[in-house]
């Protein structure tokens, strides 16, 4: 362990005072809080040389950002545990039998999420909630199924207080999936995220018209291109956290993101960034991430010690990493200037030319790393298009067209994103809200979903724009919640906090409405 | 095929509210009625082609108390269909709307048959006042009609539009394109400033009844608004939520399914 600075030390001492004093955080957030500031007086990462000026330096400059894994990552940012097999097996270390009834299964799944880990210190994976269910609800009428999901629905909103948390549906219709879907458009709760896998060739079409409906009333489920996420990662992926697409018993052990208008930033032209500037960062992220990888499996203990793996409810070979990356339109923008153009991204061929030219660049350097505790996904990290953290100012989401900037049109926009959602099997998406008279049409929410699948868009999410609950950029969170926060009052999910700062810095209660 | 032009008022790529899912909405120019509600007044006006080049041209209209210059183009079906490709695979089908498009047989009939070459889904909304029963051809290829009934009884319908000898062709196509399958869509603008809505919704409903099982046709209630209505006729009432209910309930009791209130 190498040895920091007293100043350090002295900084970290007033920063844990203020956490301890803070009115506006709740008890829970303040343990996490102070957890990250102990974990940031550590310095055992192999990191590599360079990786200071881009990590460390001004917001205004930075390129890369590992988005608060702290310095010693002591559990995998992303666990995806296979709750089948711990319904088939219950828990020696939760002292649980195997679940013989709906009731049962319901308290298990509660109980399971308690012991959990993530980045957000609850679980980023809820289950395929319908498929678990539904076996269990064959002799139980409607409302007593209801009844419990409420329920179960509700603890899961007031326990796990962080968005970042998924549920799956589909992609076959079921019974629980429908009764699910009416509780949920029912309790408007910002927790649980969840994702329909819909695949038009297997999902039923009044299934995904339920989904729809469900949307626009609380903006859940999001629909996830089945056939693309199937065709990348097998059969047993899921959608964890934001929308990340993730092996079964599984996950991912970090995530780290680019912020290509920065990195664009220093360039000289066009030629510079695509030949020096880009590969450069590109390859310092790369073993940034390899050195977080090495902690996790080689020194942390976590996988020798946690239940999750020692009962085989996640295996360390079916963990990948997050490659990530925010603002492709901010970098093609500004190539684009130094080059004496003014072409926007989203409003021209050449901007989206070059924006899938840098694509290729970083895919392709992906194709060529190796890690070697990526055994899941052939050894490579998976891509990842990040929507942004609630500090970012002037970053643009991922892939997205800027808010403010859409096209008029939301076929023009439809086809520009066309281009980028195929390059990010660990996640992508884009959110659309809807004016109120399609609450009357959803058929016509689903015909753009069918377009949008056959143009290999990955993933797509819609809300009424009247609604209380809102899609902030991959997290829900309630307006009424936010307004309370802004007041300074405590409020119970650590996403309103987020979603506070995107709203005043991403501008996203201003999103074009569609 | 001939090369037939209608004048188009405008094109919206994606539209929710012009038949079932997405559709692109053609709006061409002129209608033969007129209705004191219209809410877009501007597309009423009959364009005169001018000059030699029929592609193109541009008309300035007086609509309500100002000027008002819309651009009208005159377009062949080849080159409206180059527009609507665009938004393939997105959409399921088009709609042609106006004015009153059924002024422009030949021009709808073209388009659908290039549509229907694209996998589109055809409807045509109309103001009925022309009839179906003529133009056996066109309906080949046109998968169905929403079609306006302002008012169902003769002084009120003449009361709506201002139209002296069209009233009972409404009618006849309603029946006629319900016997055919080809009726879509029953809509009915509802404004309690010109005409009882109950009395017209009801007997539009029982005189329709033989000619309705479920799936095959439905309503929509249409809620007068003043947006886009021109000032002489903006003072008029707005139907409340309850009773646009009521209208709907009424035809529930005689037993239409899936009704729609906007």
């Amino acid at each position: 362990m190498r040895d920091i600075s007293m100043d350090r030390v002295q900084a970290t001492r007033e920063n844990i005072l203020g956490i301890i004093k803070n009115t506006s955080l709740t008890h829970e957030q303040k343990l996490t809080n102070l957890a990250n500031a102990a974990d940031g007086l550590l310095e055992v990462l192999d990191v590599p040389e360079g990786l200071d000026d881009l990590l460390n330096c001004d917001a205004d400059r930075r390129c890369i950002c590992d988005l608060f894994e702290g310095h010693a990552p002591m559990r995998p940012r992303y666990i995806v545990p296979d709750y089948e097999k711990f319904f088939k097996q219950g828990s020696a270390f939760l002292q649980l039998e195997p679940p013989t009834d709906f009731f049962e299964a319901l308290n298990h799944l509660l109980i399971i999420y308690k012991h959990v880990p993530s980045i957000t210190n609850y679980p980023v994976y809820l289950g395929n909630l319908d498929m678990l269910l539904d076996p269990f609800i064959k002799d139980l009428d409607d409302e007593t199924v209801k009844k419990h999901l409420r329920l179960f629905l509700t603890n899961v909103d007031r326990t796990v207080l962080d968005s970042f948390s998924h549920a799956d549906l589909g992609p076959v219709a079921t019974r629980a999936g429908y009764l699910i879907m009416e509780v949920s458009a029912e309790l408007e709760n910002a927790v649980p995220n969840i994702t329909m896998r819909y695949d038009p060739d297997i999902t039923d079409d009044e299934f995904v018209l339920a989904g729809v409906r469900c949307a626009l009333k609380t903006a859940k489920p999001s629909f996830a291109n089945h056939k693309m996420f199937k065709s990348e990662l097998g059969d047993d992926y899921v959608i964890a956290s934001c929308y990340n697409g993730l092996k079964l018993g599984g996950g991912s052990y970090t995530l780290c993101r680019l912020i290509l208008g920065h990195i664009a930033d220093r360039a000289r032209d066009i030629k510079d960034f695509k030949e020096n500037v880009l590969p450069y960062v590109l390859d310092i992220q790369g073993r940034y991430m390899d050195a977080r990888i090495a902690f996790e499996v080689e020194e942390s203990g976590f996988f020798e010690s946690n239940f999750l793996a020692k009962e085989g409810l996640i295996h360390r070979d079916r963990f990948t990493a997050m490659y990530g990356l925010v603002g492709l339109a901010d970098a093609v923008n500004i190539l684009l200037e130094k080059e004496g153009k003014s072409d926007r991204y989203g409003h021209s061929e050449e901007a989206t030319r070059l924006g899938v030219e840098i694509m290729e660049i970083i895919d392709t350097w992906n194709k060529n790393h190796v890690n070697k505790y990526c055994e899941a996904t052939d050894g490579h990290f998976l891509l990842h298009a990040q929507v942004g953290i609630a500090e970012d100012i002037e970053v643009a989401p991922g892939t997205r067209v800027p808010i403010g900037e859409e096209p008029a049109e939301l076929v023009d926009h439809l086809n520009v994103l066309s281009n980028f959602h195929k390059y990010f099997p660990s996640g992508t998406g884009d959110i659309f809200p809807m004016d109120i008279t399609i609450h009357k049409n959803p058929e016509y929410v689903v015909d753009i979903i069918k377009g949008a699948w056959k143009k290999d868009l990955r993933y797509l999410s819609f809300y009424s724009s009247e609604s209380d609950v809102i899609r902030i950029t991959g997290y829900l969170v309630k307006r009424s919640e936010i307004e309370k926060f802004e007041k300074g009052v405590a409020v119970l999910q650590n996403t309103t906090h987020l979603g506070t700062g995107a709203k005043h810095n991403g501008k996203i209660l201003e999103r074009k409405v569609r | 095929m001939t090369a037939v032009t209608a004048p188009v008022n405008k094109i919206i790529p994606f539209s929710s509210v012009d038949g079932p899912g997405n559709r692109t909405a053609i709006f061409l120019q002129g209608c033969n009625i007129d209705c004191r509600y219209c809410h877009n007044p501007e597309t009423r006006v009959t364009v005169v082609m001018s000059g030699h080049n029929p592609d193109i041209s541009e008309a300035v209209i007086t609509v309500g108390d100002g000027p008002c210059q819309v651009d009208i183009t005159h377009m062949t079906p080849q080159a409206v269909m180059e527009q609507v490709k665009k938004q393939v695979p997105f959409i399921r089908g088009i709609t042609v709307s106006g004015g009153e498009c059924m002024l422009h047989q030949d021009f709808l009939h073209d388009l659908f048959v290039l549509a229907k070459g694209e996998g589109l889904t055809t409807l045509i909304d109309s103001n009925g006042t022309l009839p179906f029963s003529k133009c056996p051809e066109l309906l080949s290829v046109t998968d169905g009609v929403m079609l306006d009934v302002k008012a169902f009884f003769q002084a009120d319908y003449e009361t709506v539009t201002g139209s002296k000898n069209t009233y009972e062709v409404v009618l006849e196509n309603a029946v006629f394109l319900a016997a055919q399958g080809k009726l879509e869509e029953i809509r009915c603008v509802i404004c309690p400033s010109l005409y009882d809505g109950k009395k017209s919704v009801r007997a539009l409903g029982e005189y329709m009844k033989s000619y309705y099982e479920p799936g095959a046709f439905h309503f929509k209630l249409i809620s007068y608004r003043p947006m886009g209505v021109r000032p002489e006729y903006a003072h008029m009432l707005t139907p409340g939520t309850d009773y646009m209910n009521e209208l709907a309930a009424i035809l529930s009791e005689i037993g239409y399914q899936d009704t729609v209130v906007v």
